[in-house]
């Protein structure tokens, strides 16, 4: 496709929410004056000197960052190539990245003097964010996740009702995050004068996408100052796993103006991309649902398709709107990991390091896999570790014993 | 350029009542039942007809019709199917108006000047999508008014005076007020409230105010006719339409007559409605 390039890949999105022609604000009457409030209230606490120090004082003694970036030396000398940095976004508190931008939207719901707080959640990681900073703030929370994520993610769900949520498990459509989603909009839609929702990654109406992007760009901040002091010089890639993708858009947004530095996208191939699947990039194009234009699996009809990751975070029929952007543009190199790929990462990380890493990250390590023996050894390669992998331990369990019976 | 919808409502308007807008999904249960229901319509007393186009995550309704859609879905039901029936329903009948109802990713799949082409030439009157707000009117909105169609937008109990304008803007053919802020099937507002509503919306505009959203007795929809100049039912006609299918989910003898004669009832309570003076 021929695209202009812009002058930066970061001053998107424009005024109206869109990315290229991704974005907007698809969404019913009733949320729009909310959307715009929401708006307004962010530019003004973008703007506050001291909504920044707050959020800064929580992220330092409440969250705990900076998270390290970890050279993971033993990952680096058996895959024989690039030098491996984990960025360790699964030691913050409540074990993901997914606390950043929910306390971000927590303390602006404060600003708007919102009581109630809706979130949806698919692996259980924002749900358990937004419990957590409910539970902190003394929030009402509403939790929507999807039936089957409810089954396959039981830490999560015991942990979010001990914060005090309240999880509702959903049984329309595929009853996975796709559902869970469309659950909190009506919740959204019929409750609008008293809840925020807090949304789990950059998806979503405008200005979603961009509010989640600048909560979760500390990532790749962190990471930029962080590579200066130990190798004193940028990384030559990054590496982050895409469900909706606010992990990787967190690590990838202050490095897209360097253009040094190659990124990598992993999306979800599940059983495979001729098969069941979470790929939007790779095996959907670009259609409209949950408010924006972005790239999405369906039918020729435009009717939406089951996604199917053995990650319940990644398995969304839809990614971000940016990255949609990002894709077409070319700066943004979109891979895919199928569920087996992520299950051997999975467990190479774990016996080599030390560290299990959520299911969703694994699918990032995967491709590290792939890509680090290719490059030089002084080749600098970071990659998210977003999540850590509690959740995942009886799921993974069950697959582990039962293809060892 | 005069519509089905402008001369209906003019004709209503002429004589004193207020109009009966009935939702029914198309394709629901199977196609031929659907044509059947809808070709039904307008005998039991439906004055406008908005024919819901199915879609697998349908955000703003309720759990009746979101099942409505899956069951035409899953009965091959599409959009060009949707086109199909409306093409047949009207070698019957030239005057009632029919808006298709629905979202904004089937018609963008199958292409938007396509797809209002083959609308138009359908014999499709007016457009109601439900995600599509101001903020999107290059979308379809304008495309659709210069194709000669109608865009009914939603106004919403959040809609304030501010933000009225915007709305109405590009509007035409009629207003649609969402009595309350919530999805299809959901409890009613009470007329009164809805009364000042649509007070305040006519200080803003001369097109015709459908109330729907929690309307499902012909008490509640004659309640509304005095305040408003049409009521819409939706819910209530998909699941007489629901409770009428069999254990597999197909229609039966009784399917079109069990939406019919709801109809028809609906239509004596807003027909018995006294117009409220303006």
């Amino acid at each position: 496709m021929n695209i202009a390039k812009p002058n930066s890949y970061r001053s998107g999105p424009d005024e109206r929410g869109h990315f290229g022609i991704f974005g907007g604000r698809f969404v019913a009457e009733t949320l729009m004056p909310l959307i715009l409030d929401l708006e307004k209230a962010y530019t003004a606490a973008k703007a506050d000197p001291a909504f920044q120090a707050e959020m800064n004082g929580y992220l330092k003694n409440y969250v705990g960052r900076p998270s390290p970036l970890y050279f993971a030396e033993r990952l680096t000398e058996h895959l024989g190539g690039a030098k491996i940095y984990l960025k360790r976004e699964e030691l913050n508190h409540t074990g993901s990245h997914k606390v950043n931008n929910v306390l971000g939207q927590i303390m602006l719901a404060r600003r708007m003097g919102k009581k109630r707080i809706i979130a949806e959640t698919g692996a259980g990681q924002h749900g358990v964010a937004t419990a957590t900073l409910c539970a902190r703030f003394g929030l009402e929370c509403v939790v929507y996740m999807g039936a089957v994520d409810v089954e396959r993610q039981q830490p999560n769900v015991i942990r979010m009702e001990m914060l005090g949520a309240k999880v509702f498990p959903v049984q329309s459509g595929t009853r996975t995050l796709k559902d869970a989603m469309n659950e909190a909009l009506r919740d959204w839609v019929t409750n609008v004068h008293n809840t925020f929702y807090c949304i789990g990654t950059v998806a979503g109406p405008h200005p979603y996408p961009t509010l989640v992007r600048d909560f979760q760009s500390i990532i790749g901040n962190e990471t930029k100052t962080q590579m200066q002091e130990i190798e004193g010089r940028l990384p030559d890639s990054l590496v982050a796993c895409i469900g909706g993708g606010s992990n990787a858009m967190g690590l990838f947004h202050p490095f897209l103006d360097d253009p040094s530095v190659e990124i990598f996208g992993v999306e979800a191939a599940g059983h495979g991309l001729t098969q069941l699947h979470a790929a939007s990039i790779a095996g959907g194009r670009p259609g409209v649902l949950h408010g924006n234009r972005t790239y999405l699996l369906m039918n020729e009809d435009g009717q939406i398709q089951d996604a199917h990751s053995i990650s319940a975070g990644l398995d969304y029929p839809g990614i971000g709107p940016e990255h949609s952007w990002l894709h077409e543009i070319g700066r943004v190199n979109y891979l895919s990991a199928t569920d087996d790929e992520a299950l051997a990462a999975f467990q190479l990380l774990s016996r080599l390091e030390g560290i299990i890493p959520a299911l969703e990250p694994a699918h990032a390590i995967a491709k590290v896999m792939e890509l680090a023996p290719k490059r030089p050894k002084d080749h600098l390669m970071v990659v998210n570790l977003s999540g850590r992998g509690d959740k995942d331990v009886p799921q993974v369990g069950d697959i582990l014993r039962g293809k060892s019976k | 350029m005069t519509t089905r919808i402008d001369t209906r409502f003019a004709e209503l308007k002429k004589a004193g009542r207020s109009a009966f807008v009935t939702y029914v999904m198309a394709g629901d249960p199977d196609l031929t039942t659907s044509l059947n229901i809808v070709k039904a319509l307008p005998k039991a007393g439906a004055d406008v007809i908005e024919l819901g186009i199915p879609f697998t995550d349908p955000m703003a309704d309720g759990p009746s019709i979101q099942a409505a859609g899956l069951r035409a879905l899953k009965n091959g039901m599409t959009l060009k199917k949707t086109l199909e029936l409306v093409r047949d329903f009207r070698k019957d009948d030239n005057v009632t108006p029919l808006v298709l109802m629905g979202y904004y990713n089937p018609i963008y799949i199958y292409g938007v000047d396509k797809f209002l082409a083959d609308a138009k030439t359908a014999g499709v009157d007016g457009l109601i999508i439900v995600d599509l707000p101001p903020e999107e009117d290059d979308e379809l909105c304008i495309p659709a008014l210069k194709a000669g169609l109608n865009f009914i937008r939603l106004a919403t109990p959040t809609t304030d005076d501010k933000r009225l304008p915007a709305v109405l803007a590009n509007t035409s053919g009629f207003v649609y007020y969402v009595s309350i802020a919530g999805i299809t099937g959901a409890a009613a507002a009470d007329a009164n409230a809805v009364g000042a509503a649509v007070a305040r919306i006519k200080r803003h505009t001369k097109l015709p105010i459908c109330v729907g959203f929690g309307i499902r007795t012909p008490e509640a929809a004659r309640a509304i006719a005095e305040k408003a100049d049409g009521s819409v039912v939706g819910t209530a006609l998909v699941d007489a339409l629901k409770n009428s299918l069999d254990a597999e989910g197909r229609a039966t003898a009784k399917t079109v007559n069990a939406v019919a004669e709801l109809t028809a009832a609906l239509a004596q309570g807003v027909k018995g409605a006294k117009q409220a003076a303006e």
